[in-house]
């Protein structure tokens, strides 16, 4: 099986789960199990399943049960995803706030649909049940971080500076 | 406007940090607390009239006292998984003032005689999981939490521990699942988690706002607070409040305040933009049935709207102008149970996704008059209503799916006729004109 891991981030990976596993008693090492896979995900983007084995290896665990966690979960991709992942809230107080034209505009901006990710692999777009911001709708978070009260043109400004900022980078 | 209490530190400059707050008074009530016997903490919690504000509105000091007085662990969880559509106040109480939550976790653990305790935080609200690391990590720092809080021997410890992405994970039996690294599903009651919840020890789960409540309960009193309320429900509480209103936000209100004060008031929600008038509103999250626009003069607060067959919940109030379409807005409200049904018993499963696809069908106009009948009966085979609980399945999130459905049909029943009389939906902004306004602005 591959390695799912550079040297380096294995390196992350054990000291981080030696701090999660710290927190829960012994024979209940698998509470560690959903800051495990936050932690790989962080780490390499997604949730590859060796990494799954890994983290069943360090909770005492098997493969099976991470990897029923992790499908459970909206929030672990079980596949590559864009480098920034656009969560538009579309649930009551945000579509009464417009996040219908705000999706429109979104899928017409970035050519994808709902769950697809952009062909430059820049940006993956979900639609995404409420995200407790209700009093700034219409909201969507980029990498969990909120971005509030948002309008076309905000949206677009956001897609912009995400742009450049990777263009800088790269 | 009424004295801020609970919020009288929110929207300060360096409001998050340990210093302003212990400038304000703050950690004062723990100190108290600390010379107290764990048993009057909670005799004064029951006092003081506290409900819990997460939803079901369960008496705070009864359910600690639920509690075995056994050796061995015991654990207070902390439900910061807030996703009830329309909902936000914990993240403001996160953001506003995180060391009220850290004093109140101190109090109540030391109440029941926990040694750890988890803050269970929604995987989305990642910034506000950093807040409360941040916000942790000081009190161990000053000898808040750790070996021997504020010199007292006891030793208490306290971990941020991220969801990832569940409504269901905020049912506090889901919650203890999903703290022990399973699927977020419910499990069934008894026991119930006071006797066997985390890791099968002694469980407390409260809601952030309750925990939060604490150091003020202690601060005046407990007879003071419980006055400020009714006669079963002591204090103030947050509201949150969206959709169609000039100002949404989350405010601290009387128990004794109506939702029309709430709507109107230029210090709550302040009106209705456009000059549009109230169509109906969502009176305590998305699961409460909704109010039409001639029911609005009753108090935002647990016994005034049980005894309509209704829910405070948890606070949530959101608002529809005349330029809504209900059957749009009940389509998308059913969406999100379909979404987050858990999937372990079947009306929910099934039933769920079944009324969605029915509403769907009608708002797009292809809706038959037998479609009503069905969705009624698909309904009523999750739970009937009324009144509120009588559902089939082994959490609430039945009867939360359900008694949208029921209330909607029922106050705007001309409203989904219209729709399959005219194979059409009639309303040319079906969210509302401020939909389609404000976010082309």
């Amino acid at each position: 099986m591959a390695a799912p891991f550079s040297a380096e981030q294995q390196k992350r990976f054990d000291e981080e789960m030696e701090r999660y596993l710290a927190r829960f008693p012994e024979g209940r090492k698998a509470a560690a199990i959903l800051p495990g896979l936050h932690l790989v995900q962080d780490l390499v983007g997604w949730v590859p399943p060796e990494a799954m084995v890994q983290v069943a290896q360090k909770c005492q665990s098997t493969p099976e049960r991470v990897r029923e966690v992790a499908t459970f979960y909206v929030m672990y991709f079980l596949q590559p995803k864009g480098k920034h992942v656009i969560d538009v809230c579309t649930n009551i107080s945000c579509s009464l706030r417009g996040a219908e034209p705000l999706i429109e505009h979104l899928e017409k901006t970035l050519d994808v649909h709902m769950g697809e990710t952009t062909k430059d692999g820049m940006f993956t777009l979900r639609e995404f049940e409420c995200l407790g911001a209700c009093g700034n709708a219409p909201v969507l978070q980029v990498d969990s971080r909120f971005h509030m009260n948002m309008t076309l043109k905000k949206a677009d400004q956001l897609v912009d500076d995400l742009r450049k900022q990777a263009a800088k980078k790269a | 406007m009424a004295e801020r209490l609970l919020t009288k530190n929110w929207f300060q400059p360096n409001g998050r940090s340990l210093s302003f707050y212990k400038q304000n008074g703050g950690m004062e009530s723990l100190k108290k607390v600390l010379q107290m016997k764990p048993a009057d903490v909670t005799a004064e919690v029951k006092k003081s009239n506290l409900r819990g504000r997460g939803g079901a509105g369960f008496p705070t000091g009864m359910k600690w006292s639920f509690v075995p007085n056994v050796e061995g662990p015991k654990y207070l969880c902390i439900n910061a998984d807030e996703s009830e559509p329309g909902t936000f106040k914990d993240r403001y109480i996160i953001e506003q003032d995180p060391h009220s939550l850290m004093e109140g976790i101190a109090i109540a653990s030391w109440a029941l005689g926990v040694h750890t305790c988890y803050i269970y935080i929604r995987g989305e609200y990642l910034e506000q999981a950093e807040i409360l690391e941040k916000a942790i990590a000081e009190c161990y720092e000053a000898g808040i939490f750790g070996k021997s809080v504020l010199d007292s021997g006891w030793a208490l410890d306290v971990y941020v521990h991220r969801g990832a992405g569940a409504y269901i994970c905020g049912e506090e039996t889901a919650l203890l699942n999903s703290l022990e690294g399973w699927k977020g599903w419910p499990r069934l009651k008894p026991p119930f988690p006071a006797v066997k919840g985390l890791f099968g020890a002694p469980t407390v789960v409260n809601n952030v706002e309750t925990i939060n409540t604490l150091p003020l309960i202690f601060r005046m009193g407990a007879e003071d607070y419980a006055k400020l309320g009714t006669d079963k429900s002591g204090g103030t509480k947050l509201i949150s409040i969206s959709g169609h209103v000039a100002k949404p936000g989350v405010y601290e209100i009387p128990m004794k305040t109506s939702y029309l004060d709430i709507i109107h008031k230029p210090e709550y929600g302040g009106g209705v933009p456009g000059g549009r008038k109230v169509k109906a509103v969502i009176p305590g999250g998305s699961s409460a049935p909704i109010l039409a626009a001639n029911e609005l003069d009753v108090w935002a607060e647990f016994e005034a709207l049980k005894a309509k067959d209704n829910m405070a919940g948890s606070g949530a109030i959101v608002v529809m102008d005349e330029s809504t379409c209900m059957v749009r807005a009940l389509w998308r409200v059913t969406k999100f149970y379909a979404e987050e049904s858990c999937g372990q018993c079947t009306p929910c499963r099934e039933g769920t996704p079944w009324m969605e696809r029915i509403l769907r069908k009608i708002e797009e106009g292809q809706g038959e008059p037998k479609d009503l009948t069905l969705l009624l009966s698909v309904v009523n085979s999750i739970a009937p209503y009324p009144p509120i609980g009588l559902g089939t399945t082994i959490c609430a999130l039945g009867d939360a799916a359900a008694l949208p459905v029921h209330s909607y049909v029922a106050k705007f029943r001309h409203e989904f006729e219209q729709h399959i009389n005219e194979h059409r939906c009639p309303f040319p902004h079906p969210f509302g004109i401020l939909a389609d306004e404000g976010v082309r602005a």
